[in-house]
Formats: C-alpha cells, sequence, structure tokens
C-alpha cells in the first residue's frame, strides 16, 4: 500500500476495504468482550431507588456520588473483580448492610437518573425508603437453626419491617412433641432487600441471604390468572395479550351456526 | 530561579490544576468537602452545579438512554467551555492520565531508550476510528462502553476511593509510553482526545504565531505533543486552528523569540 501515487486499482481498494473491516472486526470483539466482561454484574446489590439492572448500567456514570453520600459506607465502588460492572456502586450486606436512612441521602444527589428518587416516593412526594426495592431476603432452610428447632429470631427482630418482611411462622416440633418451630419467612412484598437480616444472622455463613429481585423472584406468565381476585385481572388486561378480540363478542352458538363466513373467500 | 519558574509557567500551571482537582475529589470522598464530588465524567460542584463530560452522555445516548436533566445542563456546560472558549485544554490542564504519560515520556527521554520501532504514521487519524468504534460498540453493547474501560476513569477510582480498583490499563498505558513510544494512548488512541478535538475548531483561545518574530529553532516541534497542528509555523503568521491543539503552551515555553503566544478571538 501506499508506494502507489495514482488512483488505487479496483484491487487494492477491495483489499483496503477487506482490510479495514477486518481491523474493525479484530479491534471490536476484543474491545467489545473486555467491556462486557468488565460490565457484567453477578449477584450484587444496587442502591434503593436504582434502575432495572440493564437501564442502571446505560445511566450510571461512575461517579461516586452516591457512595460519598452514603454515611455507613454501606456502598462501595466496584473493582476489577468485583464483578459488578467496573466502577459501579453497589453493596454487601453481609459486610455492611443497607440502614435505611428516611431521608435517603445517596439517591436525590445522582446526576444521571441510574439511581430514581421517584421509586421512593410516595404519591404525595414524600421519601419513603420502605418502598426501595434492592434485593429480595431468600432463607436457606436446611442450614437456619430456627429450622431445626433451636431457638433464634435475629433476622425477624433486625428487620426494619419486622412482621411484615419477615413473619414468623409457628409449627409443632414432631421431633420432640413439646416443643415449637418458630420459622422465619420472608413476604416479598414488603422485604427492601436492605441486607440487615443477613448481616445479623448467627450462623457462619447467612442462612439468610439477599438475592438481586431479578434472581430471586419467579415469574407466572399471562396464561394464570387468579380467578377469585378482581385485581389480578387487571394484569392480565395491562399486558395487552388478554384483549378480547372484537369477534369474541359474539356468541359461541352463532359462530357454530354462520359458518358461510367460514366458506366466503 | 525565576526564569526557570517563568520557562515552565504553564507546565506548572497545568500540573497545579490537575492535582489540585485530585485534590478536591479526594478530600470530597475522604472529608465530605462539598468543592468539588464525583468524578471526570460527571461531578458536582459546590454541592449545586454538575458538570458532565459531553463524550460519556454521547456515548450513554446511543447505548439507550437519556440521562436526568441535572446531568444534561452539565453536559453542555462542559461542551460549551472546551469547544468555544478553552479547545481540547482538557487533555492537557485536567486530565489525570497526563501526569502518568508526561512522566513515562519523561523518563523515556532521560533514559534514551531508542527510537519507537511501531510505526503510528500510517494510523495518525486512529484514535477517530476509536471514538466512532465506541459509540457503535456502546449501541451495540447498551453501555457506555469507554467509560467501562477508560483508564482515566480508573485511575481516578484508585486515587480518590482507594487503590486496588483496577489500575492494570494505567500502567500498561505507562510502561508502554515509557519503553516504547511516549503519547502512544493519549496521541493515538484516546477517543476522548478524539473527541475534544472534532469540537475545539472554534475556541476563543488558541495559540497565535509571529512568522516575523521565528527563526525557525524548531524548538517547538521537540516538545509538542500533537506536532501536526504546528504546520504554519516558521511559514506564515496565524493561529493554531486544529482542533487537535491542546492548549498545553509547551510550544510558548520553549520559544526563545517571542514568536507563539496566547491569544483570543485572533483569526
Amino acid at each position: 500500500m501506499g508506494d502507489k501515487k495514482s488512483y488505487p486499482s479496483r484491487r487494492d481498494a477491495i483489499k483496503k476495504l477487506f482490510k479495514g473491516t477486518g481491523y474493525l472486526g479484530i479491534s471490536g470483539t476484543v474491545l467489545g468482550s473486555l467491556a462486557t466482561g468488565l460490565a457484567a454484574n453477578k449477584l450484587e446489590l444496587r442502591p434503593p431507588g436504582a434502575l432495572e439492572e440493564k437501564d442502571f448500567l446505560k445511566a450510571c456514570l461512575k461517579c461516586g456520588i452516591c457512595v460519598e453520600a452514603c454515611p455507613y459506607d454501606s456502598l462501595i465502588l466496584s473493582k476489577v473483580n468485583d464483578e459488578a460492572g467496573l466502577g459501579t456502586p453497589f453493596f454487601r450486606p453481609r459486610e455492611i448492610p443497607c440502614y435505611m436512612c428516611p431521608e435517603i441521602p445517596c439517591v436525590p444527589v445522582c446526576p444521571s437518573g441510574a439511581l430514581d428518587i421517584r421509586k421512593l416516593q410516595n404519591v404525595s412526594g414524600d421519601l419513603n425508603i420502605n418502598k426501595a426495592k434492592m434485593g429480595l431476603a431468600v432463607v436457606h432452610k436446611e442450614t437456619c437453626i430456627a429450622f431445626w428447632g433451636i431457638q433464634c429470631d435475629v433476622c425477624y427482630r433486625a428487620c426494619p419491617l419486622m412482621d411484615e418482611a419477615i413473619t414468623l411462622e409457628y409449627d409443632k416440633n414432631e421431633r420432640t412433641g413439646k416443643h415449637a418451630f418458630l420459622k422465619p419467612v420472608v413476604n416479598g412484598e414488603f422485604c427492601t432487600g436492605c441486607g440487615l437480616c443477613e448481616h445479623a444472622c448467627v450462623t457462619e455463613k447467612p442462612a439468610i441471604k439477599v438475592l438481586p429481585i431479578d434472581v430471586a423472584t419467579g415469574k407466572v406468565g399471562d396464561h394464570y390468572i387468579k380467578g377469585w381476585d378482581k385485581l389480578d385481572e387487571k394484569r392480565l388486561n395491562s399486558s395487552g395479550k388478554g384483549q378480547q378480540q372484537p369477534e369474541g363478542n359474539k356468541d359461541a352458538i352463532d359462530y357454530l351456526n354462520d359458518w358461510e363466513d367460514l366458506i366466503d373467500e | 530561579m525565576s526564569s526557570m519558574l517563568y520557562n515552565h509557567r504553564f507546565l506548572i500551571g497545568r500540573r497545579l490544576v490537575q492535582i489540585g482537582l485530585l485534590i478536591l475529589f479526594f478530600g470530597g470522598n475522604y472529608f465530605g468537602w462539598k468543592i468539588l464530588t464525583g468524578n471526570y465524567s460527571s461531578a458536582t460542584f459546590l454541592g449545586e452545579v454538575n458538570l458532565s463530560d459531553p463524550f460519556a452522555l454521547l456515548q450513554v445516548l446511543f447505548s439507550g438512554f437519556i440521562v436526568a436533566t441535572d446531568a444534561l445542563i452539565g453536559g453542555l456546560i462542559i461542551l460549551v467551555v472546551y469547544s468555544l472558549i478553552v479547545g481540547r485544554a482538557f487533555c492537557s490542564w485536567v486530565c489525570p492520565m497526563n501526569i502518568v504519560v508526561d512522566l513515562a515520556g519523561w523518563i523515556n527521554k532521560k533514559v534514551g531508550f531508542s527510537k519507537p520501532k511501531i510505526d503510528f504514521g500510517r494510523i495518525a487519524k486512529l484514535r477517530y476510528y476509536v471514538f466512532a468504534l465506541i459509540l457503535l460498540l456502546s449501541a451495540i453493547l447498551g453501555f457506555a462502553v469507554f467509560e467501562m474501560i477508560s483508564p482515566i476513569g480508573m485511575l481516578h477510582r484508585n486515587i480518590v476511593f482507594g487503590f486496588g480498583t483496577g489500575i492494570i490499563a494505567v500502567v500498561a498505558i505507562f510502561l508502554f509510553d515509557m519503553v516504547a513510544r511516549p503519547l502512544s494512548f493519549c496521541h493515538h488512541i484516546c477517543p476522548l482526545g478524539a473527541f475534544y478535538s472534532l469540537v475545539s475548531r472554534y475556541r476563543m483561545l488558541k495559540v497565535f504565531h509571529k512568522v516575523e518574530a521565528c527563526t525557525k529553532c524548531n524548538k517547538c516541534f521537540a516538545v509538542c505533543p500533537e506536532k501536526q497542528v504546528l504546520s504554519i509555523v516558521g511559514k506564515r503568521s496565524g493561529s493554531i486552528v486544529s482542533g487537535e491543539c491542546t492548549n498545553c503552551g509547551r510550544c510558548i515555553e520553549v520559544c526563545d523569540d517571542q514568536a507563539l503566544k496566547f491569544s483570543i478571538l485572533k483569526k
């Protein structure tokens, strides 16, 4: 290349085009896979009010202002091997949980909107940290000593939404015949994912653990509806899939009798 | 002594600004100072005014998200300041990588490592391709790609949030610059520098050259990190117009003939 000053031949131009595309492909793949590896979030928890993970990764500018605002140093910025998306904020409740400050200092300071204050506001606009959905606590009953029959309600008492997010379920201990189980049960409707339970858990490795909402939850899909619950019908309607077709208004018997329609055209 | 200080007046100024900003960021995290908090992509000045890197916001836009109004206004402020007033001064006056890269270049010169084997001449415009590639990848992968791999961000986090947050890229660039080729990253690869080069053509602050005073000693060419911008030196009077000029003032410091100086709004 470059030795001819005249117009490049078609062969040269095509060669150059292929070469350029090749370089673009190589550098794109290398850069892209490097960046994707660094962006991957395995199982880390985001600050309160965070957008859904996909949007959060787009929006977060890694400025660390939320980390600086956190009075308990719960929030940290991800290092290379933390796998929370390099430079993005997260917290590890077993080390330092979210203490649920009522004034939520970490969220309104976010300049990019990656942490959205609207997710933590009541209808009247008041801040309410209890609306946070940072994760969902999950109990491993095989290692939870309360499920063994040993009396422990540490997570239940550590929970800032005691008797809402964690309730105790009483059960008869058939083994001894005279004792009770007091089993902790997490209620996803209320759990904020603050991790105070995980932080307090007495077992060597916590038997109650907060997982990202997306990891910890299932999804029913549109084909199951609680027929006894009028509100659940709305879920179907809002999904758009369950909209009744105009033809559906016809009676089934009419449809069967109007067979000419089917033959026509 | 005073003449030595005078001969390095812009260098001293640049280091003061660069290190001062790092100290403010550091104090913002460790001592709760409110003067400047955040990073080079998005910072809050005096706890009120947001200042954001317009290239970072552009990547976020390409990834399919529009940042909140605070950051949008902050990005506009920064874009106006650089593109219309001080030009690509970010690279030489603000960016912390400039300290690392200059140190590597200084060692390279002092030790006298052999002249570079790698011919970058052919890929002089490489950074513009990187710039385009980063925007393309941001759109494909759905996040701001340069923000994820930027050595500027890594260096900032290392200093402001504690070591161990992945300084590898910074060390790699330092070593490469030191032994192989000074300014390899800033001059050839950095898409942020490319961005500021693209928008800085119509800046107010430019280096002005007076050809009548020039003795063609070529000292300015020896120190300039973007030699191609000095094309008019020794040929005709006028301003250095190329947006690739970082307004670092090195050429002005070394010029013994008063043939180069900063000027505002001169053609």
